[in-house]
């Protein structure tokens, strides 16, 4: 089967799962539950993704650690992402460099 | 230029940054997979998502039907029903249905966790702004990783895995730090996700993130009810 047509079903059916809600929905929510359940969410999801996620990113855990560590206590203070973010790659780099 | 378009764009950086590093290890996969270097970068393009992506190379790899393809990236994007959802809650009034038509192909993990982290509605050209930016970086770094390969030490790429990981830290921690309810939410999140990594391995790991963020939300939900002016 030509790859071509797996990358249009790949694509039409990942379209459709993000737009027809967010396209569908006009009114706000007036559930106290669901709108509490989706203030929560993005924070819980990505909670899930990193942890424990996070202390295999760069195939040492030694390091992983060294660069979590950095961006808990820069995020901590309120530094802006991209810092936090490339503060976090940068300490496990030298770490990995060190050890 | 447009102030909320560049504020996108800038927003974006950090999102465009980790998605190099991440789409540079697909493309290297895809090709790897027997897939060429056009066709890589098209799925990257077409589909801007890490999970469903890798999933459909491997279906592509061993010549999987189109329905499983097709059932194995709804239950994969399924999260961006729901962030779907929870964005449209805080759109601005100038989203008419073209807007939302555009921008529901840019609806990603990271690219919804920056928009949800605006105090003010989003308007269309700060989401165009944050997706473009994110979107060069991860067909960019598709194209290099599936042309090129290795073209950083391994050193490097490896540190480059935490970018994104970086990120979400970022944008997790100082909210936990203000709202106990948020803490609450984020740390079931993360105990629930490290039960599904030791204990319940069968679990795949999209059904992972989607049972452990649902049953977090959903417990915080109930025991700290968002009140309406919190909301705003």
């Amino acid at each position: 089967m030509s790859i071509v047509i797996y990358i249009a079903v790949m694509a039409i059916v990942t379209y459709l799962v993000r737009m027809i809600p967010f396209t569908m929905f006009r009114k706000k929510i007036k559930s106290k539950f669901f709108r509490s359940f989706l203030y929560y969410i993005p924070y819980a999801v990505l909670s899930a993704m990193t942890i424990p996620a996070i202390f295999y990113a760069t195939g040492n855990i030694v390091t992983s650690a060294v660069g979590t560590v950095v961006a808990v206590v820069l995020a901590y203070f309120n530094m802006p992402l991209i810092i936090v973010a490339l503060a976090a790659s940068a300490s496990a780099l030298i770490t990995g460099l060190i050890i | 230029m447009n102030s909320q378009f560049k504020k996108g764009l800038l927003h974006g950086i950090p999102i465009a940054l980790g998605y190099l590093s991440v789409s540079f290890g697909f493309g290297i996969a895809a090709v790897r997979a027997g897939l060429s270097v056009l066709e890589a970068v098209m799925i990257s393009v077409t589909n801007l998502t890490s999970a469903g992506q890798a999933a459909g190379v491997e279906i592509i790899a061993a010549a999987g039907t189109l329905i499983e393809m097709a059932l194995t990236q709804l239950v994969i994007n399924i999260r961006y029903s729901l962030m779907g959802i929870s964005l449209s809650q805080k759109l601005d009034k100038s989203f008419t249905v073209p807007h939302r038509l555009a921008v529901s192909y840019g609806i990603t993990n990271e690219i919804f966790a920056v928009a949800s982290a605006q105090i003010h509605p989003v308007t269309p050209p700060y989401m165009y702004g944050l997706i473009l930016i994110s979107f060069l970086g991860w067909s960019t770094g598709t194209l290099l990783g599936a042309a090129a390969g290795e073209i950083l030490p391994l050193m490097v790429t490896d540190a480059m895995g935490l970018v994104l990981y970086g990120m979400f830290i970022a944008i997790i921690v100082p909210p936990s730090r203000k709202q106990k309810s948020v803490l609450f939410a984020v740390l079931v999140a993360a105990a629930v996700s490290i039960l599904f990594k030791f204990v319940f391995t069968a679990v795949s790991a999209g059904f992972a993130i989607i049972i452990s963020a649902c049953v977090a939300a959903a417990l915080a939900a109930v025991i700290f009810p968002v009140k309406e002016e919190a909301e705003e």
